[in-house]
């Protein structure tokens, strides 16, 4: 393996940076779900790589935990969503800030 | 060769990513979001790591998306009449984007030391086990509560509340 592990970095970087981006530009609550697990992918990547890269297997646990997590997530926030929907006929997350106090 | 694969599977992933932001339709960016994760998988596989390679492709993609899909098509949201946010805010959103991206790989410039050591096959599922039911053990069971606690969870909220038919 002759890649350096800072493309692994830039390249991470990059993606959460576009997931960042993806939750500022959109106002479709389904995007943004999926922007977040955009940002998600590309910090158990980077924990791969250097788990790899260090012969140290404690980071590759994490990522399966990082993964179980996730999953959990997205369940509990397509819910949400779906109730959402019902009530207010719309995904726009704009709608939600009549929850500001 | 590895690293034009390299460069392959993340010019695809970086590209897709671009995609699931910028396309219109909700439907094609979950598609897109579904090559992300295949090429994500890829260089997985790329770092020897072949457990989570598999792992990953079964859980996001096979069953993440899948929730998305479904939701995404249960809420026939598959118009392309979605509100977008003014202008300014858009260039805004780049703006703070690109910023936060700048920062991120400034602040992790100095890593270059750290080079691959050849050795130990950590990635396959047998070393990864091993750990997995040793050390991390009762992490693991947390997770198996975590996971039944936000099953119900989900049965709660989406039961709804019009109780009009009691049963």
């Amino acid at each position: 393996m002759n890649i350096p592990i800072e493309y692994y970095i830039w390249l991470s970087a990059i993606l959460f940076g576009i997931g960042v981006l993806g939750v500022l530009y959109r106002r479709n609550a389904i995007i943004i779900f999926a922007c977040i697990e955009l940002m998600l992918n590309a910090v158990n990547l980077l924990m791969v790589a250097f788990s790899s890269y260090l012969n140290d297997a404690n980071g590759q646990v994490f990522v399966f935990f990082i993964m179980a997590v996730a999953a959990a997530e997205v369940a509990v926030g397509l819910a949400i969503l779906v109730m959402m929907y019902r009530n207010t006929k719309s995904v726009d997350i704009d709608i939600l800030n009549r929850l500001k106090g | 060769m590895t690293l034009y694969l390299f460069y392959f599977l993340s010019f695809v992933a970086i590209f897709s990513a671009l995609l699931v932001v910028f396309s219109k339709n909700p439907v094609y960016s979950v598609l897109y979001l579904i090559i992300t994760f295949f090429a994500i998988a890829g260089h997985y596989v790329l770092l020897n790591a072949q457990f989570l390679a598999a792992v990953h492709v079964i859980v996001y993609a096979g069953a993440i998306m899948v929730l998305f899909l479904y939701v995404i098509m249960l809420l026939n949201l598959n118009q392309e009449s979605e509100p977008h946010k003014s202008n300014l805010i858009k260039i805004a959103a780049v703006v703070c984007g690109g910023l936060l991206m700048t920062v991120l790989i400034g602040t992790l410039r100095g890593a270059s030391q750290v080079v691959h050591q050849p050795g130990k096959d950590i990635g396959l599922v047998k070393n990864l086990g091993k750990i997995l039911f040793t050390e991390f053990l009762f992490p693991f069971e947390v997770s198996s509560i975590l996971l039944l606690a936000a099953m119900v969870g989900v049965v709660m909220i989406g039961k709804g509340e019009d109780n009009s038919v009691n049963r």
